[in-house]
């Protein structure tokens, strides 16, 4: 499909899902997608860094997490409000990403996938050690919500969903896109026709974690607590792996659908009990052997790609 | 006193801790495969041998053996069922295969996790230890069993190297992991190859499952943690070289033991983290690596 086309029918999805709360959709129903669309962020975020940079990050939960608990912490102690907490977050979060990045990007492949899992086990590992200040494993509640509506929470995760993912989308089929693209498949060959590839990964880094760190700032104020299980623990960032791939790598969009066929499926996978995850990790290991594309591989694959 | 309880408890973990992680490098030296099941294997094999040995009455050493056998089987599975796939696909691009198999490969883990933690509940499991009693050792009380890990992991170190470098399929099995196309031209089937390193690597984990399960009891939440803990020894020592992940498993092994006793047990792993990512970003190549 063109870009054009995409971006348009991307954007169509976007209203109709607007218009759900008016459809008689309950709170049920849209608390479930609100949470969805939190972790399709997440996930596109990734795809961005994977799909494109070619860098496996397997802690995007460390750059979520420092987003989500840098909000968390300056909500409950000084009380600032949400507006300034959430990009203060976001900020957090690039900042971290970019200590982590800039030593890690001379690594590559395995070793740069390790660093990123320490990350996350560390950070892991000092909150549960300041307890007495970050909550610890219990978390730590917030004075502030994002909204006591489910519709208007559901709004709010829609718009971010919508906008990230559209402005995502558009970075990665612009130039930089296929600068980023040739850099992770041949980076001596991208680097050799000219391009930085050291820089044009770090800015996929950096915003990979501007992204993650604001959908982890908010989707606190949404929880209205913050825990490492919520937002830290190593089972957040594989979700976000197996919806990025599910989806489709390379897509942006595929990634947030991955993450809604996810949680739904999680859901609707309740009553089977444990064996859901059991479930939905089979499903995206057949999706992976037999239609390495993922769902949306096969609509979105840019022309003569 | 202190300070040769920690000598006595360190070494044997660290055995433990390189009987599980040689068999993770390995598979990498040959197949160029980070296997990211290896936390679930090692569970495997330690709950079936506590179900053979417990629920079935088969004693200790037939719930071990039972145990490793469970380990190899599942070995061959994900190497059957996951890897192998995904090498010989035509529709995944040759430089996007390592991104699928690390992918393949932890799906499969949780699988096997979660089909564990569904019919055995995720209560940590205890496997009978395989000698009873209580030995002083220089004055420090140590149980025989912790004696006998030390020994069977060492053995079982042993008789790899003795199949590596006495016997001609462990040869075969070296020169893939220096020169698989090499090693074909010369009239090697590089499949059955593959076959025999899953196999050794399936002991292996088997064997380091049992132990622990023997040592501090093994719960299916553990999978992940021992899948990074593996990951992390094989980083430090050198991607693919055993003498590192060898090394590297003591330095582990005694950094844990000695943070647990004279720091404070709940953050027993923060310092290997942190030396990890000092040794990452000065010595990619890692302690003994090749490069």
């Amino acid at each position: 499909m063109r870009t054009r086309n995409i971006f348009l029918s991307a954007l169509g999805v976007a209203v109709l899902m607007a218009l759900l709360p008016f459809l008689g959709v309950g709170g049920y129903v849209l608390g479930l997608l609100t949470s969805a669309f939190y972790f399709g962020v997440f996930a596109m975020g990734w795809d961005l860094l994977f799909g494109f940079a070619g860098e496996v990050n397997f802690g995007p939960s460390f750059l979520i997490g420092v987003g989500a608990y840098t909000a968390g912490l300056l909500n409950h102690y000084a009380h600032w409000p949400i507006v300034a907490c959430v990009p203060l977050g976001a900020l957090a979060a690039v900042v971290a990403g970019l200590l982590l990045a800039v030593p890690a990007l001379r690594l590559s492949g395995p070793y740069f996938g390790l660093v990123t899992l320490v990350a996350v086990l560390l950070l892991q590992n000092v909150i549960v050690i300041f307890a007495g200040f970050t909550g610890g494993e219990i978390g730590l509640d917030l004075p502030d919500v994002l909204a006591i509506s489910s519709r208007v929470n559901y709004w709010y995760a829609l718009g971010l969903a919508t906008v990230v993912g559209l402005a995502l989308f558009a970075l990665s089929r612009s130039a930089v896109g296929l600068i980023l693209q040739a850099s992770g498949q041949d980076a001596v060959e991208a680097a050799a026709l000219g391009f930085n590839v050291v820089r044009h990964k770090l800015a996929a880094f950096c915003i990979s974690a501007l992204v993650s760190g604001l959908a982890g700032a908010m989707l606190i104020f949404y929880l209205g607590t913050v825990s490492t299980d919520s937002v830290v623990d190593i089972a957040i960032g594989v979700q976000v792996i197996i919806a990025a791939v599910l989806g489709g790598r390379r897509t942006i969009l595929g990634a947030a659908v991955g993450a809604v066929f996810l949680i739904v499926a999680g859901e609707l996978l309740r009553p089977v009990g444990q064996l859901s995850s059991f479930i939905v990790s089979a499903v995206a290991l057949l999706v992976i052997l037999f239609f390495p594309g993922g769902l949306l591989g096969r609509v979105i694959v840019r022309e003569g790609a | 006193m202190k300070a040769l309880q920690i000598l006595i408890d360190g070494f044997a973990i660290s055995s433990l801790y390189a009987t599980g992680a040689i068999g993770f490098t390995l598979i990498f030296g040959v197949s160029g495969v980070l296997n990211l099941s290896h936390g679930s294997i090692m569970v495997t094999a330690a709950v079936v041998a506590w179900l053979v040995a417990g629920s079935f009455g088969a004693g200790a050493y037939g719930g071990a053996l039972v145990g490793i056998a469970a380990a190899v089987i599942v070995s061959l599975v994900t190497y059957g069922l996951v890897v192998r796939p995904i090498q010989h696909s035509r529709t995944i691009a040759r430089e996007e295969k390592e991104i699928f198999v690390l992918t393949g490969t932890l799906l499969w883990g949780i699988m096997v996790q979660e089909a564990i933690a569904y019919i055995f509940t995720n209560n940590p499991k205890t496997v009978l230890p395989l000698i009873g009693g209580v030995v002083n050792l220089l004055g420090v009380r140590t149980p025989a069993n912790e004696i006998a890990i030390a020994a069977i992991a060492w053995i079982a170190m042993g008789l790899l190297w003795l199949l590596v470098n006495r016997t001609r399929g462990g040869k075969a099995l070296m020169a893939a992991a220096i020169n698989p196309r090499g090693l074909t031209l010369c009239g090697f089937e590089l499949g059955s190859i593959h076959l025999l390193v899953w196999t050794i690597y399936g002991v292996l984990a088997g064997v380091a499952g049992v132990l622990l399960g023997s040592f501090l009891g093994v719960s299916s939440d553990n999978a992940g943690q021992l899948t990074a803990s593996a990951f992390s020894i094989v980083v430090l020592g050198g991607l693919g070289s055993v003498t590192g992940s060898l090394v590297a498993a003591y330095v582990v092994g005694y950094l844990e033991s000695i943070t647990a006793y004279l720091v404070n047990p709940s953050i027993r792993t923060v310092p290997v983290l942190v030396l990890l990512v000092i040794v990452v970003y000065l010595r990619p190549q890692g302690l003994l690596g090749r490069r």
